[in-house]
């Protein structure tokens, strides 16, 4: 840690209020170079806090940076995590008003939730597979409070890894009957198909995120408790949306997801 | 329209670079008025010398299907070319792209075999469904005589759509029991995910590129014939490989293939 309580506090109602007045903020790393990862990681949890004072409820988890391919353009080995809020929940085909968010974008996911605890280090697919409740499709809408999405990774994790809101929907499926590893994924914006991709775009397979989601945080001595919902990373690149774009996915074997914003 | 004499000519060109493994500048340099229709003729006339040669015709390719490669060439349909049987390798073994081609890409896609003839127009995807046996992975291996791949749409058309070899994988699946539009395909290699992908990114379904070339082939009187084996379009982006290279690729609900690069 190289900041004080009272910094990561100042940077964390910064971040705040940047998403709760949709507002775009210039990146924190500016002020503060020398953060570091605790750091970084501080402020999404006195974020995460400030939430919870007020009342929201932490929906589940996420992980970030997960395609090979971002990770080498970054110059990181593991990915980033975040959480989601019980009010950034939208169901399947809602209209989304667009103007809670700045620069929004979407990405498909592949989530799943889990059915017992898992607790790292030394969490593996196998152990993933096994507390895998069922598995469901997910499209994650990601909003960076910094000004052209221009961030490095410390100030993306303090801002809870762009974190903003999430459509589920399809229809879930048990472990054991799908292998995310080949699940396909394409998404349409307005009728035309955009992005495709497959599960092994997650650091080779969802589940491994989850290993490394549980590994993570057992550096900083939390575990996931059974029953969370995990977003485990974008198979597809992330699209720009606007009102009245229309955005479906449809998932192999998980049926679809689809939104407006309005 | 070109004279015959030309078609001849440029043809054979062709036929010799293939075979000696050299590198022609392209047509559309010398020949700028050169249409598409020409550059048929001269693929033919190339494929007249293999069969020559005792060569069979065993299937067809389709080319050009996804968006990015059609933006590319500045086109908005496929082209195709004929697959003979020298062209095919086994499944798992040594691929011999340093004795047999020149700049050698690979492309992951689905296979369709047929049991009846499809001879449009008129060919729907009804058609095509009820046409096909079975469906299964298949790497293509494309290569183009044409120097450094500085490729028009008429030079790929004449050099047979860049036909090189190909492998057909280790199931054969009734198209019935998969939805080809959201398969997902995961291509790697030498063990590093490269690329994802899905049906739709051809053509918004490999359906659809078997209907197009069923029609299309339709207007010149050529059927698609029972039993040949139809390549639909690549799913992933061209990925480079050289001798020592080894890849494999999973279609969900489909299988694998591999294939070892000497």
């Amino acid at each position: 840690m190289t900041l004080n309580e009272n910094i990561i506090n100042k940077l964390a109602e910064y971040l705040e209020n940047a998403e709760l007045e949709c507002n775009a903020v210039v990146k924190i790393t500016d002020e503060y170079p020398d953060m570091d990862w605790d750091d970084a990681y501080a402020i999404q949890k006195t974020i995460r806090q400030r939430k919870l004072n007020r009342g929201n409820k932490v929906a589940g988890l996420k992980m970030g940076l997960t395609s090979f391919a971002k990770m080498k353009q970054m110059g990181v080995e593991t990915p980033i995590s975040g959480f989601i809020t019980d009010y950034g929940s939208y169901p399947d085909g809602a209209e989304i008003d667009i103007s809670k968010f700045i620069h929004p974008k979407v990405e498909a996911e592949i989530a799943v939730v889990t059915k017992t605890r898992l607790k790292g280090p030394g969490c593996h697919i196998g152990s993933v597979m096994a507390a895998i409740d069922f598995v469901l499709p997910a499209v994650e809408i990601i909003d960076s409070r910094y000004e052209n999405f221009r961030f490095d990774l410390k100030s993306v994790i303090a801002d809870n890894t762009s974190s903003a809101g999430y459509v589920t929907g399809g229809k879930i499926c048990p472990p054991e009957d799908i292998n995310m590893r080949s699940t396909g994924v394409v998404m349409e914006k307005n009728g035309q198909v955009v992005e495709v991709g497959a599960g092994a775009a997650v650091i080779g397979h969802p589940a491994s995120s989850v290993a490394m989601l549980a590994n993570m945080l057992s550096e900083r001595g939390e575990d996931i408790p059974a029953g969370t919902f995990i977003m485990t990373g974008g198979i597809t690149a992330a699209v720009t949306v606007e009102a009245g774009d229309n955005i479906m996915v449809r998932y192999q074997d998980l049926g679809t997801v689809s939104m407006r914003f309005v | 329209m070109m004279d015959k004499a030309k078609i001849k000519t440029l043809g054979d060109e062709l036929y010799d670079a293939l075979r000696n493994r050299t590198m022609v500048e392209p047509l559309t340099d010398r020949e700028p008025d050169i249409t598409i229709e020409d550059a048929y003729h001269i693929s033919l006339h190339l494929v007249d010398r293999r069969q020559a040669d005792g060569e069979t015709i065993i299937g067809k390719k389709i080319g050009v299907t996804s968006a990015a490669v059609q933006n590319m060439l500045n086109v908005h349909q496929p082209d195709f070319g004929y697959l003979t049987d020298r062209m095919i390798c086994a499944n798992g073994e040594d691929m011999p792209i340093s004795s047999e081609l020149i700049q050698p890409k690979a492309e992951g896609e689905i296979a369709f075999i047929l049991k009846k003839d499809l001879i449009g127009p008129g060919v729907t995807n009804a058609d095509v469904l009820r046409a096909t046996d079975f469906v299964m992975p298949c790497y293509e291996i494309v290569d183009s005589r044409i120097k450094d791949w500085k490729i028009k749409i008429q030079d790929t058309i004449a050099d047979n759509a860049s036909c090189g070899l190909f492998v057909l994988g280790d199931q054969a699946v009734d198209p019935r029991k998969v939805d080809l539009t959201t398969c997902g395909m995961v291509l790697e290699k030498n063990g590093e995910v490269v690329s994802t992908g899905a049906g739709a990114a051809a053509l918004g379904s490999p359906i659809n590129c078997v209907t197009w070339l069923a029609n299309t082939l339709g207007e010149f009187g050529i059927p698609l014939k029972a039993g040949e084996v139809i390549l639909s379009g690549s799913l992933v982006p061209l990925e480079p490989i050289k001798p020592g290279d080894n890849m494999s690729l999973i279609i969900g609900g489909i299988g694998t293939a591999a294939v070892r690069f000497v």
